[in-house]
């Protein structure tokens, strides 16, 4: 261990430490009174991180022995959760106080999440994947239950916790697999030992085992069942929470477990991720028509959206890694926007989550429901909105390596998806006189809900820049 | 026979010995003794391999720890073993074949190994020349896999903060015993003199 391997996680022992001295402060002094504070340090520490990694930060370094890599990739990971994180943070700060379920350790849990995802976009080793994977969905898995004398908060806890532990289990017993025909677990030795053409049957097996704990943990169909009964039950900011940062690292944990260390077989894992991506499109845009709460609803959106990233990294090449590497920084963008609506979604006071309260909604404020519906059409990818781009750039990737069938499959199921975005519109603008929402709202879930759905109107210019981040994390992932 | 050769084949037959009376004998606290023996013998089986550290750890951890927890579950748990013994027989067939089944493949995999070529070149725990065991596994956690550790510690730092979030309940209605307030208490004030004349009322 050198001073080279501390400087290449600074960013994650900094966040540590923070998390730990926040611990003590939080128990030591007013406990929960403590928690608006902490909430709104943890975000500004998150974004100073961010900024940080952003900056600062230039080319490849491996450190303990590997087992960690510092390079473009990891830190358009890190700066796209640490943001996430931070924003979905200040959000829900007002929601819970009101609510009494403002804990103080619930920004110290996210903070130790948010170094758990750091750590897996980062890892090297699959060990060092489990450790990330394992300190991310622990505290996830409580985060999830943080409503304790609410039957479906703790149910979705328990049930997170169940099949997480299930996908884990699988994960690891691909791992073990993978180590025991490849004699290691860096990657860059299982890169060297799955050679074109050459890969040994036990090898096969693990990285099939390995792509189905990954699945789980993107909630990508036929392994998304606890999706949207988490989603649901969950307080809606933990939701929130679980539809952004948690999936932007699930998502470059698993590129970089492909590329990096199956890189050489690229067809071997395409053909089974491409079809991880057409059944979440299909299940995502079918199955949420049916759906009455909008939480539900946004579970099965953010399976189809997974389904979509996934095509890029079905494409198997540099730009499709590209290509989802774009599509998951909009759909992080959108998504934010689309919770601070859901948060001040509110009647006498009371959270409502039903759809059918958004009747004629944009009688009552109609700069709110101007922004959703900017966001909703952006969510089902409507030109000229960025959620088109995003879009695009997977069927592109995905037409570019050969697998037009999928493309072809994504834009149908992009036809059907839309339908739901759209039905809400239509109640928001058309529909029938009923008992509606609160017009009024926080000031700050207004200004992200605004922000966001203007970003997804003035991104259409240049994506902000974020389609060059993302071909120089591409350019470094895949080589 | 060499005596490491001995001392093998009397671990590993305590061993098999061990689990198989943990199976079948009747009494729940003799199944747990038999346990222990099955832990003892196969630490001393990692001790003739050279991994000094595994067998410590398999007594202190398994034997010291887990076996006890069995043993007083067993005691404290009023759990029908004789009835749960009854329905095992009833499934004993059943899980022969089962038995027979994966024993089987178990075969047809390891006659069909086929390890990658540079998987013994590759391999990072080969055990090192000239020092023992313990120090090499040390030199592995607290050095090589330095990360890895710290990691492991977070995440049980997660793990007792999960806990404490989803259990502890400040219960704000009962009387906590405050031991300044009761020491600094001042006779003075804690009660009053009152000198009751007799065939008098106060």
């Amino acid at each position: 261990m050198t001073s080279a391997d501390l400087s290449a996680i600074a960013p994650e022992i900094l966040i540590s430490l923070y998390a730990m001295a926040a611990l003590l402060f939080g128990a030591y002094t007013g406990k929960d009174k403590t928690a608006p504070l902490l909430v709104w340090v943890t975000s500004g520490l998150m974004v100073l991180v961010g900024l940080w990694i952003g900056l600062s930060g230039e080319g490849t370094n491996t450190a303990f022995h590997g087992m960690f890599t510092d390079d473009a990739f990891s830190r358009f990971g890190k700066v796209t959760v640490l943001f996430s994180a931070a924003a979905v943070m200040v959000m829900s700060e007002g929601y819970m106080a009101r609510r009494n379920l403002l804990r103080f350790e619930f920004p110290i849990l996210i903070a130790l999440a948010t170094v758990g995802m750091m750590v897996m976009v980062s890892a090297g080793d699959l060990m060092t994947l489990y450790m990330g994977l394992e300190l991310q969905s622990l505290a996830l898995y409580v985060v999830a239950a943080l409503r304790r004398d609410s039957a479906k908060s703790t149910e979705a806890g328990l049930k997170y916790f169940v099949l997480g532990a299930l996908s884990s289990g699988l994960l690891l017993y691909g791992a073990s697999l993978t180590y025991g025909y490849a004699g290691t677990t860096l990657f860059s030795g299982i890169v060297s030992v799955a050679s074109e053409g050459d890969i040994p049957l036990g090898l096969l097996f693990g990285l099939v085992f390995m792509i189905t704990g990954l699945a789980f943990k993107v909630s990508a169909v036929p392994f998304h069942m606890w999706t949207p009964d988490v989603y649901e039950g969950s307080p809606t900011p933990v939701t929130a929470f679980f539809a952004t940062a948690p999936k932007v690292a699930a998502i470059g944990l698993f590129a970089r477990v492909m590329h990096d260390a199956f890189g050489q077989v690229v067809p071997d894992w395409s053909q089974v991720i491409a079809l991880l991506s057409v059944l979440s499109m299909f299940l995502g845009a079918i199955a949420a028509i049916g759906q009455r709460d909008i939480k539900r609803l946004m579970a099965y959106s953010s399976i189809a959206h997974m389904g979509y990233a996934l095509m890029g990294l079905a494409a198997g090449t540099q730009f499709g890694v590209q290509a989802m590497l774009v599509y998951m920084a909009i759909y992080v963008t959108m998504n934010i926007g689309t919770f601070a609506f859901i948060l001040s979604m509110e009647r006498d006071g009371q959270q409502v989550t039903d759809i059918a309260s958004l009747n004629l909604y944009s009688k009552k404020s109609p700069g709110r429901a101007l922004a959703m519906l900017i966001l909703l059409f952006s969510l089902a990818g409507v030109p000229p909105l960025v959620g088109f781009f995003g879009k695009f750039y997977v069927l592109k990737a995905a037409v570019e390596a050969d697998l037009t069938w999928l493309a072809v499959a994504g834009v149908v199921a992009s036809v059907i998806g839309a339908f739901y975005y759209i039905r809400i519109v239509y109640l928001m603008y058309f529909g029938e006189e009923r008992e509606g929402l609160d017009a009024g709202g926080s000031p700050v879930l207004a200004g992200f809900l605004m922000a966001s759905a203007a970003a997804m109107v003035l991104g259409v210019i240049n994506l902000f820049g974020v389609e060059a981040m993302a071909a120089a994390a591409a350019a470094t992932l895949v080589n | 026979m060499t005596a490491a050769a001995f001392a093998f084949y009397l671990f590993a037959l305590c061993t098999l010995m061990g689990g198989l009376f943990t199976v079948v004998s009747r009494n729940p606290v003799h199944s747990v003794l038999w346990l222990i023996l099955a832990f003892l013998s196969s630490a001393g089986l990692f001790v003739l391999l050279g991994a000094e550290f595994v067998a410590m750890l398999l007594i202190i951890v398994y034997v010291g720890a887990v076996a006890v927890l069995f043993l007083f579950v067993v005691m404290m748990l009023d759990v029908d073993f004789a009835e749960l013994k009854a329905e095992m027989a009833r499934y004993m067939p059943l899980a022969l074949l089962i038995g027979v089944v994966l024993l089987m493949q178990l075969g047809i995999g390891i006659g069909a190994w086929h390890v990658s070529d540079e998987a013994e070149s590759l391999r990072t725990a080969a055990t090192p020349e000239g020092i023992h065991n313990t120090r090499a596994l040390g030199l592995l956690i607290y050095d090589r896999y330095f990360l890895l550790f710290q990691l492991a510690g977070l995440i049980l730092l997660v793990a007792m903060v999960g806990a404490i979030v989803l259990t502890l309940r400040h219960r704000t209605w009962i009387k906590r015993q405050d031991v300044l307030a009761q020491m600094y208490r001042d006779p003075a004030k804690a009660m009053e003199l009152k000198d009751v004349k007799p065939g008098q009322g106060l």
